[in-house]
C-alpha cells in the first residue's frame, strides 16, 4: 500500500487533473455530438469514470480515505442508473425496432 | 431520522401487500404510513439538530419544514391516484412503491450535511423518477420522456459530482462545516474551487430545469404520464431547491460576488424563456411545464438574494405552486380522461356544467399567475421583498414584466371555462379528487389572506 501511494504520487497532481478534464470532455462531446443511445450511456459512463479517477487521485495526495468511499457510492449508484437506462432502452427497443435517438421525436424537443 | 426510516421501509411493506394481492389496502396503508413519516418529522421541531451520522445528515427546522410540505404534498397526490395506475397495468404496488423511493431520496437531499448525501438523496430520487416517467410501457411518448430524461439526468449528475469532485481536491473534505470553515479560512480562492462551484450551479440547475439548461423539461412533463407529471413538478422541483438552497446558504454565502452574478444571468433567462414560450402553447400541459420553468426563474430569486429570509421565501413559494399546481394538473387528468385530448380547447364551457371545478381551476391559475388574496401572490411578494432589500431592482423589473406576461397564458384557460361554450357533459369528480381539490383551494385562499401563520415559519 505504502508504495502504490507513493508510484500515484510520483505523478504530479496537475497531470491527473488535466487527464481527467480531458476524459471528461470527451465523455461530454460524445453525449452532445453522438445519435445512438447505448453511445451516448457510454459517454456517460466514461464522465463518470473521469471523476472516480479524480477523487482517488485527490484522495491519495491528501492521505483521506472519504473520496476513495465516495468512488465506492458513484460506482454503487451507476450501476443502479445502468439497471434502469438499460431498460428503458430495451423497452425503446420493442418499440421502434431502434435505438436512434433521431426518432425520439413524437415531441418537440 | 425516523421519518426517513419509515419512509424507506413503507415501499417494502407496499411491495409486500402488492405480491399478496391486497391492492385495495394499497393506498390507505401508504397515506397512513405517511402521515405517521409525517407526525415525526413535526415532533422533532425546534428541537436542537445536531449532525448526525458522522455528520453525514442533520435534520434541522430548515429539513423539517421541507420534509414536511413534501410529505403532505406527496399524499395530496397519490388521493389523486384512485384508479388512474389501475388503468396502466395491473401491478399497481411497485408505483407506489417507486414513488416512496423517490420520496426518501427527497428527505435525504433536504437534510443532507455532506455532499456525498446531496449526491445520494439526488440519485434515489432520480433513478426513480426514470422508471416512473416510463410506466406507460406501450406508449410511445412516455418512452421517449423516460430516456430524454434518464440520458439529461445522467448527464447531469456528472457536472454535479465533477464540481463537487473539485471541492474535495481543494478544500479536502465533503462535509458542509468543514468546506465552510476552510472558505472563511482562505481569502485567496483556488481557482480550482470556482470551477467546482461552476459546475455544481450546472448540474443543480440541469435538476430544477432552469434555463439554458431546461430543454429537457417540456418533452419529460409532457410525455409522462399527468400524475407523475405532477409528482415531478411539485415535490422534486421544491426538494431540489432545497438542496440548492441549503448548500449555497451553508457553503458558500461568503463568495457570493462570484456566483451572484452568474445565477442573476440565469434567472432573467429562465423567466423570459418559460414565460413567453408558454404564451405560444396549445396544449394545456405543455404550458404548465413551461410555467414550471418560468417557476423555476422565481425560486431562483431567493438563491440571488441569499439572505436570513430566503429559506422561508422558498418555503412559501414552494408550498404555493404546489398546492396550485396539484388542482391544475388534477383537473387536467379528469378532463383528459372525458376529452381524450389536453389542448385548451377541450375545457371550452367546463363551468356551465362543473362549477366547483371551474372554480378551483380558477382559485389555482390565478394563484400560479399571483393575483393578490392567493398564495401565489404571498410567495412572488416574499421573493421580491428579498430581492429589493438586496437592491436587485432591475431584477424584480424584469419580474413584474414576466407576471403580467404570465397572466395572459393563465386566463386563457379561465377564459375558455367560463366563456366559451361547447357541447359536453358533466365531467365526473370523484370523491377523493374533491376532497384534495377543496383543501387545496382553501389553503391556497387561506395563506393568501391570512399570511401570517406562514411567514415566520422557519
Amino acid at each position: 500500500m505504502e508504495s502504490l501511494t507513493n508510484t500515484i504520487q510520483s505523478v504530479p497532481l496537475n497531470h491527473y487533473i488535466l487527464l481527467s478534464t480531458i476524459i471528461f470532455s470527451i465523455g461530454v462531446t460524445g453525449v452532445l455530438i453522438r445519435r445512438n443511445a447505448i453511445v451516448i450511456f457510454m459517454s456517460v459512463e466514461l464522465m463518470l469514470n473521469a471523476v472516480n479517477l479524480l477523487l482517488t487521485a485527490f484522495s491519495v495526495y491528501r492521505g483521506d480515505a472519504s473520496g476513495q468511499v465516495f468512488v465506492f457510492f458513484i460506482m454503487a449508484l451507476a450501476a443502479a442508473e445502468v439497471a434502469v437506462g438499460l431498460a428503458i432502452i430495451v423497452m425503446i427497443y420493442r418499440n421502434t425496432n431502434s435505438v436512434d435517438i433521431n426518432v425520439l421525436n413524437r415531441l418537440k424537443w | 431520522m425516523n421519518t426517513l426510516i419509515i419512509i424507506s421501509v413503507l415501499p417494502i411493506v407496499l411491495l409486500y401487500l402488492g405480491l399478496y394481492k391486497a391492492t385495495k389496502s394499497l393506498l390507505p396503508v401508504t397515506i397512513i404510513g405517511l402521515l405517521a413519516a409525517l407526525g415525526f418529522a413535526i415532533a422533532q421541531w425546534n428541537n436542537v439538530a445536531l449532525p448526525i451520522y458522522h455528520g453525514m445528515m442533520m435534520f434541522d427546522n430548515f429539513s423539517i419544514a421541507f420534509s414536511g410540505i413534501t410529505i403532505i404534498t406527496t399524499i395530496l397526490i397519490l388521493m389523486l391516484s384512485g384508479g388512474y395506475f389501475e388503468k396502466i397495468s395491473k401491478h399497481t404496488a411497485e408505483y407506489y412503491a417507486i414513488i416512496l423511493f423517490s420520496l426518501a431520496g427527497i428527505i435525504v437531499m433536504v437534510s443532507f450535511y455532506n455532499l456525498v448525501m446531496l449526491f445520494i438523496g439526488i440519485e434515489i430520487m432520480s433513478v426513480s423518477l426514470y422508471i416512473l416517467a416510463g410506466i406507460k410501457k406501450n406508449d410511445f411518448s412516455s418512452n421517449e420522456a423516460a430516456l430524454k430524461y434518464f440520458l439529461m439526468g445522467a448527464f447531469s449528475t456528472g457536472f454535479l459530482l465533477f464540481g463537487i469532485t473539485l471541492l474535495y481536491g481543494t478544500t479536502g473534505s465533503f462535509g458542509l462545516e468543514a468546506i465552510r470553515d476552510w472558505v472563511i479560512a482562505h481569502p485567496h480562492i483556488d481557482p480550482m474551487f470556482y470551477t467546482g462551484i461552476g459546475l455544481i450551479i450546472v448540474g443543480l440547475c440541469f435538476k430544477v430545469g432552469a434555463a439554458p439548461f431546461h430543454f429537457w423539461t417540456p418533452d419529460v412533463y409532457e410525455g409522462s404520464p399527468t400524475l407523475i407529471t405532477a409528482f415531478m413538478s411539485t415535490v422534486v422541483k421544491t426538494a431540489g431547491f432545497a438542496a440548492f438552497l441549503r448548500l449555497f446558504s451553508a457553503c458558500f454565502a461568503p463568495l457570493s460576488d462570484f456566483w451572484v452574478p452568474i445565477l442573476l444571468g440565469i434567472t432573467i433567462v429562465t423567466l423570459f424563456i418559460g414565460n413567453i414560450t408558454a404564451l405560444y402553447q396549445q396544449s394545456f400541459k405543455r404550458m404548465l411545464a413551461f410555467s414550471s420553468i418560468s417557476h423555476a426563474g422565481y425560486l431562483l430569486f431567493a438563491i440571488v438574494a441569499l439572505g436570513s429570509g430566503s429559506a422561508n421565501s422558498v418555503f412559501v413559494y414552494a408550498t404555493a405552486y404546489s398546492i396550485a399546481s396539484i388542482i391544475a394538473f388534477g383537473s387536467l387528468i379528469l378532463v383528459q380522461q372525458q376529452n381524450g385530448s389536453d389542448n385548451f380547447e377541450s375545457f371550452n364551457g367546463l363551468a356551465k356544467n362543473n362549477p366547483f371545478l371551474a372554480f378551483v381551476l380558477t382559485v389555482a391559475m390565478l394563484s400560479l399567475a399571483g393575483i393578490p388574496l392567493t398564495a401565489g401572490f404571498m410567495g412572488k411578494f416574499f421573493m421580491f421583498s428579498g430581492a429589493l432589500a438586496k437592491y436587485h431592482v432591475w431584477l424584480v423589473i424584469i419580474a413584474v414584466v414576466n407576471a403580467i406576461i404570465a397572466i395572459f397564458y393563465y386566463f386563457r384557460v379561465i377564459i375558455a371555462m367560463y366563456f366559451r361554450s361547447a357541447d359536453r357533459a358533466e365531467v365526473l369528480v370523484p370523491a377523493y379528487y374533491k376532497i384534495v381539490f377543496g383543501f387545496s383551494a382553501l389553503v391556497t385562499i387561506l395563506i393568501g389572506i391570512y399570511p401570517d401563520f406562514i411567514a415566520r415559519f422557519i
